[in-house]
């Protein structure tokens, strides 16, 4: 089982990068590929890719400096950060909790695409809109390895 | 004087839709500030809103949140409803408490278990938790799973429900459907009594609230999804007064606008809900908080995760009730009928009240909105106990007054924009 996972809000621009590339890989993947688009939550993200063989995420990420659309793919988990509340849970914090549940993919893949713009709207920002093909194509190329 | 600032590098996967930050200031030893820096997004959707059509609202506003998207929805149709005094079937009420209460088990099983309880048993959080007790976390997980369970099948998924809309449901499921669900929250029932035994061991460090409380109140039943105001002095009033009793205001280190009744700090959520309506929780509840130590009325915000875990008893409890009982509802909605007005919506959102005001035009469509959210609501409150737990706490090194800071403010699971990363501190020296 593969799962490739969209994780983003449409309405905070350029985090719209995931649930995007996910959109554009419908009707583009074979059977026995499950696609989600998620906010990130940790215990989502555990069903989501609870025992697939392959898991790939998509996800928007802030840099400091930033090249914005520039793409990263890595199967190294980010240290998280510490939180407040139940809304600021994420991908790390998922991926920790996975592995000491057993709950992890047997491989996790992340792709995740600078940002140039995360505040309120709607849409992608130019640099990002581009990287969305070569996005969509690296992960197709992804499970077809 | 200290300040640090937190810069995301390409490790730092993005949930990054705002930045909490918290600033005090203390000047000869005391505390003469205490600002909580957070973003929210509601401001930018009432923007978004105007202009559109009415059924759009219920799918938009589930955007502003992924926690509690349920809320969102149903602030907003209870909205639109009550401008069209749109007659809605108690069936149709039935299922859309049913759907409320998934949210809720849902929420509270997540704020428990993954962010409140690792406070208080000494772990750095829930996956340090998981690694020393499994199944415990595994307990929580279930939970969740199970209120996840309703929302999918009621709501057509489990974040962003599109099965609601105004006047009802696109679709209603059968009792057939219902049936299995009602096995799992059996489960599920038993889980929710050993979370309230399970936290009702720990440990509260001493606070007590002092200020106004308010919540949703409904004559039938421990509110939820539906009713008016009630608050500490047992004033009630309409809905469609709100805006008469609550006034919000600007303030520059925030994009929240703070609220306030009738002039003075208030809170919402658990502890505002627990306190009003106790006498409406079921005998279950009520059983299970009075062998957790509780009173009739709760002020400590460390108990919070007490209270929580009663109202995650309550609403498995109602769920299996409303499916006990479930009659579905033919046709699944009403048909609103759209002309010029204006209406107000109010529910109980997990974290607190949550109020919409749509004014509409004789095509249906939004010509302003007005949402309040319960963190802007309770954002004074919390930041009086921030105060007062870093005026107790003066010696304490930086990290560990950060850390008890974040702690205070997990009690009341603010809504962050849906994704804040917490939390920079700064402490200034004068």
């Amino acid at each position: 089982m593969i799962a490739l996972i969209g994780v983003g809000n449409e309405f905070r621009c350029d985090d719209g990068i995931g649930p995007a590339v996910i959109a554009s890989l419908r009707d583009q993947v074979p059977a026995g590929v499950t696609l989600t688009i998620t906010d990130g939550e940790p215990t989502q993200l555990l069903d989501t890719w609870a025992g697939a063989d392959l898991a790939v995420i998509i996800d928007a990420v802030m840099c400091e400096p930033s090249v914005p659309g520039r793409i990263h793919r890595t199967e190294a988990v980010p240290q998280p950060a510490a939180m407040a509340s139940t809304h600021g849970l994420g991908i790390p914090d998922a991926v920790r909790l996975a592995r000491a549940l057993d709950q992890t993919p047997q491989r996790l893949v992340i792709y995740a695409v600078e940002a140039a713009d995360l505040g309120f709207g709607h849409g992608l920002t130019p640099a990002v809109a581009a990287a969305l093909p070569n996005v969509t194509r690296a992960v197709l190329a992804e499970i077809r390895s | 004087m200290s300040h640090r600032t937190r810069q995301l590098r390409v490790s730092s996967l993005a949930r990054v839709e705002g930045e909490g930050a918290l600033r005090i200031v203390v000047a000869d030893g005391h505390v003469e500030d205490a600002q909580l820096e957070i973003y929210e997004p509601p401001r930018f959707f009432e923007a978004f809103l105007r202009g559109r059509a009415f059924r759009e609202a219920v799918d938009i506003t589930s955007r502003i949140c992924g926690i509690c998207p349920v809320a969102y929805q149903t602030s907003a149709w209870n909205a639109i409803e009550d401008a069209w005094q749109v007659p809605v079937d108690d069936r149709i009420s039935a299922l859309r408490r049913l759907l409320y209460c998934g949210e809720w088990i849902s929420s509270h099983a997540l704020h428990i278990y993954l962010l409140h309880a690792p406070d208080f048993l000494g772990y750095p959080d829930a996956v340090a938790l998981a690694r020393d007790q499994r199944p415990t976390v595994e307990r929580g997980l279930a939970l969740k799973k199970a209120g996840n369970a309703i929302l999918e099948l009621v709501g057509g998924r489990a974040i962003h429900p599109v099965n609601p809309r105004v006047g009802g449901f696109h679709r209603a499921p059968t009792a057939a459907e219902l049936a299995p669900l009602a096995e799992r929250l059996r489960h599920a029932l038993d889980d929710a009594l050993t979370t309230v035994r399970w936290v009702a061991g720990f440990d509260f460090p001493e606070l007590q609230l002092d200020c106004e409380l308010a919540a949703v109140h409904h004559p039938g039943h421990y509110a939820i999804e539906q009713g008016d105001l009630v608050t500490t002095t047992r004033s009630s009033f309409p809905r469609r007064d709100f805006l008469e009793h609550v006034t919000e205001r600007q303030v520059p280190h925030s994009t929240a606008l703070y609220a306030e009744l009738d002039g003075r700090r208030y809170l919402t959520g658990p502890l505002a809900r627990y306190s009003l309506n106790f006498a409406q929780l079921s005998p279950l509840a009520r059983d299970a908080a009075a062998a957790a130590g509780l009173e009739a009325t709760c002020g400590n915000p460390f108990r919070s995760i007490v209270v929580r875990a009663v109202e995650t008893v309550y609403a498995v409890e109602e769920a299996l009730r409303i499916i006990g009982s479930y009659d579905r509802p033919d046709p699944p909605a009403a048909d609103p009928t759209p002309g010029a007005g204006i209406g107000h919506g109010v529910s109980e959102a997990p974290r607190g009240l949550l109020y919409h005001r749509y004014e509409l035009d004789a095509e249906g469509v939004i010509r302003d909105a007005t949402i309040i959210p319960p963190t802007s609501q309770n954002q004074a409150a919390i930041e009086n106990d921030l105060r007062r737990i870093v005026s107790a706490n003066l010696g304490l090194e930086d990290a560990a007054l950060t850390s008890l800071c974040e702690r205070t403010i997990r009690n009341y699971d603010p809504c962050i924009s849906c994704s804040a990363h917490f939390l920079d501190l700064t402490v200034e020296h004068r």
